[in-house]
């Protein structure tokens, strides 16, 4: 695993930041406007009610009652209606941040716009905003991209740092898979020429901004849901509550609206209430950080659901390259003979596999790199014959495919010689294996075989035991033949792989698992990834990779890093966790709400119910107070575990619901006894109530 | 508490136990349109129904279609109730020359039978006719009954099956489930009964001298035929006023006991049918676990409270507990068993008077019925109800371990979770709601048979067993008023109907939904775990519900006794 890449781009600033909080603070009174706060159910409903108590005792004060004990209810109704705006208007100053520095690396960048699509040579300058998607601009070294857009002329060196913050340059050019380039970006060599495919204000930046700021925020499908549920309880506090004037009414008492508020307040659940849309703002926010970009919250959550994920082969599981792992040298040669003649041969061999076996030789048999033997010739390696080597004098060390040496060999004796059978049985061994086996040949001598492997990534497979753990399977996809690819999946334990896959395939194996009920996630960066990413459940893709299969993707990685599908799939379920903590913890808190309010309300005239206050919480007004007071203090308290989220472990769908049982249902159950009964003690010892 | 008394209740549950998955098995195989033991004799009967009615039974309907049905059916089943009710003196078989049946209370009445619940403002041997009784009050007693399982049955259908347009055919479905199970079943638990003392008669009220030479009549009837579905079918509605107390209605502890085992064992064999449909009994098992923890708290605590009787009485030198207003012939145990398992069950038949259990003891019932009858409950009722709490509770289950949450391999989504809670609010709504009018409304406040939290707690039982489809009454209210016929009647339209609408909102739209396949992601719903869970989702909703109305009934009356005041 390349750590370099999960290198987080913008660090994470302190939870509390005051260059955060102070404007959160100035936000939160600025979100009490109802139109705002209509969006979210409960603090509406939450907001009416603290506003009907507002008016009750502006009443008081004009006739007026004593209202200490109504004046300090309303104050903290208050502040439970700030707190709720606080959390997220902190959640959403996280994301300004980051969308802060995201623009300040744009700058109003100017177009050089092609007037005539024949004419290269032609253009003129135009602001970047006015551009269209279809208008064709150029740009030289030095020049700001000033769009999204495919190159379709040319090749040039790109710093994408502005988007992905890898300082590195990287290649773009016409065709192929490598043609996208992304608004905000630098040309720093050559000049290429580039058809523009975002219109004004969507470019890839443009959407990248909005997102972190939460601007463009739909609310997901699950939150949907949960949104429901808590209207619906909501409702039924109202019933609960809405109904006890009656019933006290018939037992010869009288309540008063501040009370029954009260008591309202702190049941509906106002705690999941509040930190709803700052988790799901710091869900997005994670993943930014992670340096992938979702284009829709639905896709982060899909992503907490996947259960098959498809991964190239290549740069994904394996390196890519294959490298030389072992050298077998032909009966009657040492070892370290066999060694040095491959050094010899692979010294001006600047492929990876050449590279490889001098390490391999190094690293093993601690043979140094000599200088070049004087009139050294180095052959380079030709698809006619297959081989490359060097001369050195009359010596002709020669490395290739094995048919290529045999026949080399041959023809340097000039008569068939024997292929010695300890160096057959080696080679066949290597190629069941799935590795490629390499010839060495000394002039007419058969030296030894070099194993050429494709090796698997270090810790790849501890990787796939944990996406096995989530419930996750991992379907490998290579272009190799069925054997190879077998040794491959095994040695990275994956759990399936299609071999000498072809697009077509895989988009058939999609369709297949999804009809099946599964949800899908794959990786892609060519064009012909595209239509796979599409139909996939939560469809990658590369940075890297073109327009098309950026557009296809629901989500882009900008460190082109195909593992990173793990870390997105433990935030998409970190999300759906931490909402699922929170609503239990929720409503497990209304348990001791109950036992302070209750025997506390009707007091007057049922003091029987008195055994109920178990808290021993010393008055009526002060047991009222206390839960009032609980129930707005734990939205602060909580703002850092929503902006966290609550950590996912992979150990099994039921272990993990115990854990989080025992912690959020329990605890939720426990917490407020304790923590009403401390404020009683407070709220007494100040004589407040 | 007596070891014999405890060895009484395990024995109940594990004869329900035992015959649930037979039972489920069977009831399967007949809604699965399988031929079954019964198919020779009852098959050309059913096709000759079908022909009758022009039904095609090979064409399936949309969950709406099957809902429109469901509810023309019963529009039609009320106008003909209600018709027999005011006419009753124009029709036959009247030897006790009933007159009419007073238009509210007929109303409540005919409304009371269309929902299954069965509540009674009335003594059946003084306002209803034998026709009445077996035409309509019986029919009905049939036919709300097996509404209830098809509409559970719809659902399941809707777990079950995988991209699917419909969930069955509502007049195929119901002419299965009378044709196959609950007429077969009925015939011998009647003849059983007729064997144990009830009487089955169509002749005339016996007049009988007593020893004191004082004349009596004594009312008779067809009653053992109208007993064995009114608790196979957890109707409830007593032939006689004093329903499962009175002599001809439940005569012998061997009846007591098989009367107990009927109200059960159909709504234990849905959770097989369920479990049998979606492909895993366990799941179906799982679920009647969960309703078993429920079921034996909820004795546990009333057969201690009745046992233990209350300070005063022992005060008084009275050992042995709370005999008051219980059967001799049933005793402790078997009232409370009755009691709890009669309310668990939607029946609302009764063998004891729930007022004169003690302040503990009668919450029991009470809160069985707030709960929504989801411990077994109602034929299908009860099977769908508690559904809708699995739907919440693996809402949160699947947010708690990072799924989307599924059950039995359906997503759970926006669409689910606002059907479930729209018939989850049903209940609350009509039971807080018309309490809290009738606590101040004068005329309803008269009808209290006691002062106090113990009228209060009258009144709440009142509304809470008629929205919850039960019709067992606390007794001590007066409930033949204009008041209280017509708001209870509106309780239990809404608590029926309000309640399945949604229900078969989600059966449609699980059925359209494909099937997901199950990961070691996905949180198992056959283990103690989920039990636990669900226990613990239905007492929070529950418990926070109705606190404040129980602890100004039950139990500030409780706490009230232990000090020495009485209401």
């Amino acid at each position: 695993m390349d750590t370099l890449k999960l290198r987080k781009r913008i660090p994470a600033t302190a939870l509390f930041d005051p260059s955060i909080v102070l404007p959160a603070v100035g936000q939160a009174f600025v979100k009490l406007d109802p139109r705002t706060l209509a969006k979210n159910p409960v603090m509406f409903v939450l907001e009416v009610v603290t506003l009907l108590t507002s008016a009750l005792l502006l009443r008081d004060i004009l006739i007026g009652q004593p209202i200490a004990f109504e004046l300090q209810i309303v104050i903290w109704l208050w502040f439970t209606v700030l707190f709720a705006n606080l959390a997220e208007a902190v959640a959403e100053g996280r994301g300004k941040a980051q969308a802060d520095a995201l623009r300040s690396t744009r700058t109003q960048t100017r177009a050089k716009r092609l007037l005539m699509p024949d004419n290269r040579e032609l253009f003129e300058g135009v602001s970047a905003d006015v551009l269209e998607a279809g208008d064709l601009v150029v740009c030289e070294a030095g020049d700001i991209i000033p769009g999204d857009g495919d190159v379709i002329e040319g090749i040039a060196s790109v710093n994408e740092a502005a988007v992905t913050g890898e300082s590195a340059p990287v290649i773009r050019e016409s065709g192929g898979d490598r043609s996208a380039v992304t608004g905000g970006t630098t040309v720093i060599s050559d000049r290429i020429v580039i058809r523009i495919t975002s219109s004004p204000g969507s470019s890839f930046l443009d959407r990248m901004i909005k997102l972190v700021e939460g601007a463009e925020r739909q609310k997901t499908p699950n939150e949907i849901a949960l949104n429901i549920l808590l209207i619906g309880l909501t409702i039924i506090f109202v019933f609960a509550t809405a109904t006890i004037p009656s019933y006290v009414a018939y037992a010869g008492g009288t309540i008063s609206v501040v009370v029954l508020v009260a008591l309202f307040v702190t049941l509906i659940p106002t705690t999941i209430g509040a930190l709803l849309s700052a988790i799901g703002i710091a869900g997005m926010d994670r993943l930014v950080r992670f340096n992938v970009l979702a284009m829709s919250g639905r896709a982060v959550e899909a992503a907490g659901d996947i259960d098959t994920l498809l991964l190239d082969k290549t740069g994904t599981i394996t390196f890519g390259n294959r490298l030389a792992t072992e050298i077998i040298p032909a009966p009657g040669v040492s070892e370290q003979e066999a060694a040095r003649i491959a050094l010899l041969a692979s010294d001006a061999d600047e492929t990876a596999e050449g590279r490889s076996i001098i390490t391999l030789v190094q690293d093993k048999y601690h043979i140094s790199r000599e200088a070049a033997a004087a009139g050294a010739t180095f052959i380079p390696f030709s698809a006619a014959t297959r081989l490359s080597g060097v001369d050195i004098g009359d010596r002709k060390l020669r490395k290739g495919a094995i048919d290529s040496v045999l026949k080399f060999a041959r023809d340097a004796t000039g008569h068939d010689i024997a292929e010695p059978p300890a160096f057959r049985a080696a080679v066949d061994r290597i190629a069941r294996t799935g590795g490629t086996p390499l010839g060495l040949a000394d002039g007419n001598r058969i030296v030894g075989v070099i194993h050429l492997k494709d090796v698997v990534k270090p810790d790849v497979k501890e990787r796939f035991a944990a996406l096995r753990r989530m419930g996750i399977k991992t379907v490998m996809i290579t272009g190799d033949n069925p054997v190879t690819a077998a040794s491959i999946a095994s040695e990275a334990g994956v759990d399936d792989f299609i071999a000498e896959a072809t697009p077509e395939d895989k988009l058939r194996y999609i369709r297949g698992e999804q009809a099946d009920g599964r949800l899908i996630a794959m990786c892609g960066d060519g064009t012909n990834d595209a239509p796979a990413l599409a139909q996939a459940d939560v469809g990658v893709a590369m940075q890297s990779g073109t327009q098309a299969a950026r557009e296809a993707g629901n989500m882009v990685d900008l460190d082109s890093d195909p593992t990173k599908l793990i870390e997105v799939v433990e935030i998409g379920k970190q999300l759906l966790m931490t909402r699922g903590a929170l609503t239990t913890f929720s409503i497990a808190n209304d348990v001791a709400k109950y036992f302070a309010i209750i025997p506390a309300m009707f007091a007057a005239f049922y003091p029987q119910l008195g055994v109920l206050n178990i808290m021993h919480l010393s008055t009526p007004q002060s047991a009222i107070l206390s839960a009032i007071i609980f129930n707005a203090l734990i939205i602060i308290a909580l703002i850092p575990l929503a902006l966290k989220g609550v950590k996912y472990r992979p150990i099994g769908a039921a272990a993990l619901l115990r854990r989080n049982l025992l912690v959020y249902a329990l605890g939720g159950v426990v917490l407020p006894f304790i923590g009403i009964k401390a404020i009683d003690l407070a709220v007494t010892a100040l004589h407040l109530a | 508490m007596t070891v014999l008394g405890w060895a009484q209740i395990l024995l109940f549950c594990g004869i329900v136990v035992a015959v649930a998955p037979l039972l489920g098995g069977y009831m399967t195989r007949v809604f699965n349109g399988e031929r079954t033991l019964l198919s020779p004799v009852l098959r050309p009967v059913e096709t000759a129904f079908y022909r009758l009615a022009g039904v095609d039974e090979t064409r399936e309907q949309h969950w709406l279609t099957y809902t429109i049905a469901m509810l023309l059916f019963h529009a039609a089943g009320f106008l003909v109730l209600y018709g027999l009710m005011r006419l009753q003196a124009l029709l036959p078989l009247n030897p006790a020359g009933q007159s009419a049946v007073a238009p509210d209370l007929s109303f409540n009445t005919a409304i009371s039978f269309i929902t299954n619940t069965n509540w009674q403002n009335y003594g059946g041997e003084s306002t209803m006719s034998y026709l009445v009784q077996m035409l309509g009050l019986t029919s009905q007693n049939f036919l709300s009954a097996a509404t209830g399982i098809v509409l559970a049955v719809a659902l399941i259908r809707g777990f079950a099956r995988t991209s699917a347009r419909t969930v069955g055919n509502f007049w195929v479905d119901i002419t299965r489930c009378t044709l196959y199970f609950l007429l077969p079943i009925s015939v011998p638990l009647t003849l059983f009964l007729v064997w144990q003392g009830l009487p089955q008669t169509l002749s005339a009220y016996v007049d009988a001298t007593t020893l004191e030479g004082v004349r009596q009549t004594i009312a008779v009837g067809p009653v053992a035929s109208q007993v064995a579905i009114k608790l196979l079918g957890t109707n409830g509605g007593g032939f006689f006023n004093a329903n499962a107390a009175h002599p001809f209605e439940n005569p012998t502890a061997l009846s007591n006991y098989v009367q107990m085992i009927s109200i059960f064992v159909l709504g234990a064999a849905m959770t097989n049918v369920f479990g049998r449909m979606v492909g895993n009994q366990r799941q179906g098992w799982a679920i009647l676990t969960a309703m078993g923890v429920l079921f034996i708290a909820g004795v546990a605590i009333c057969y201690w409270a009745e046992a233990n009787g209350t300070v005063l009485l022992n005060g008084l030198g009275l050992a042995g507990g709370n005999m008051e207003g219980k059967e001799v012939r049933f005793g402790i145990v078997a009232s409370a068993l009755f009691a709890v398992v009669t309310t668990a069950a939607s029946c609302g038949a009764v063998n004891a008077m729930h007022d004169s259990f003690t302040a503990l003891g009668g919450m029991i019932p009470l809160i069985n019925m707030e709960l929504g009858e989801i411990v077994v409950g109602g034929v299908g009722a009860g099977l769908y109800g508690m559904l809708l709490f699995v739907i919440v509770t693996m809402f949160i289950a699947g947010l708690m371990v990072g799924r989307t949450p599924e059950y039995v391999g359906k997503k759970i989504e926006a669409r689910e979770v606002k059907m479930a809670m729209l018939a989850i609010l049903v209940l609350p709504l009509m039971m807080l709601g018309w309490t809290a009018i009738a606590v101040v409304h004068p005329p309803a406040v008269a009808s209290m048979g006691n002062a106090g939290p113990h009228g209060f707690s009258e009144v709440l039982y009142a509304f809470t067993s008629q929205a919850a489809n039960n019709g067992s009454a606390f007794a001590g209210l007066t409930g033949n008023t204009f008041f209280y016929n017509l708001s209870g009647a509106v309780a239990m339209f809404v608590g029926r109907f309000w309640m399945i609408v949604p229900v078969m909102a989600i059966a449609g739209s699980l059925a359209a939904k494909k099937t997901v396949a199950a990961s070691s992601g996905t949180f198992p719903t056959t283990g103690g775990l989920f039990v636990g869970l669900l226990v613990g989702v239905i007492l929070i909703v529950g418990g926070l519900t109705f606190f404040p109305a129980l602890a100004l009934g039950p139990i500030v009356e409780h706490l009230a006794m232990q000090s020495g005041s009485l209401f």
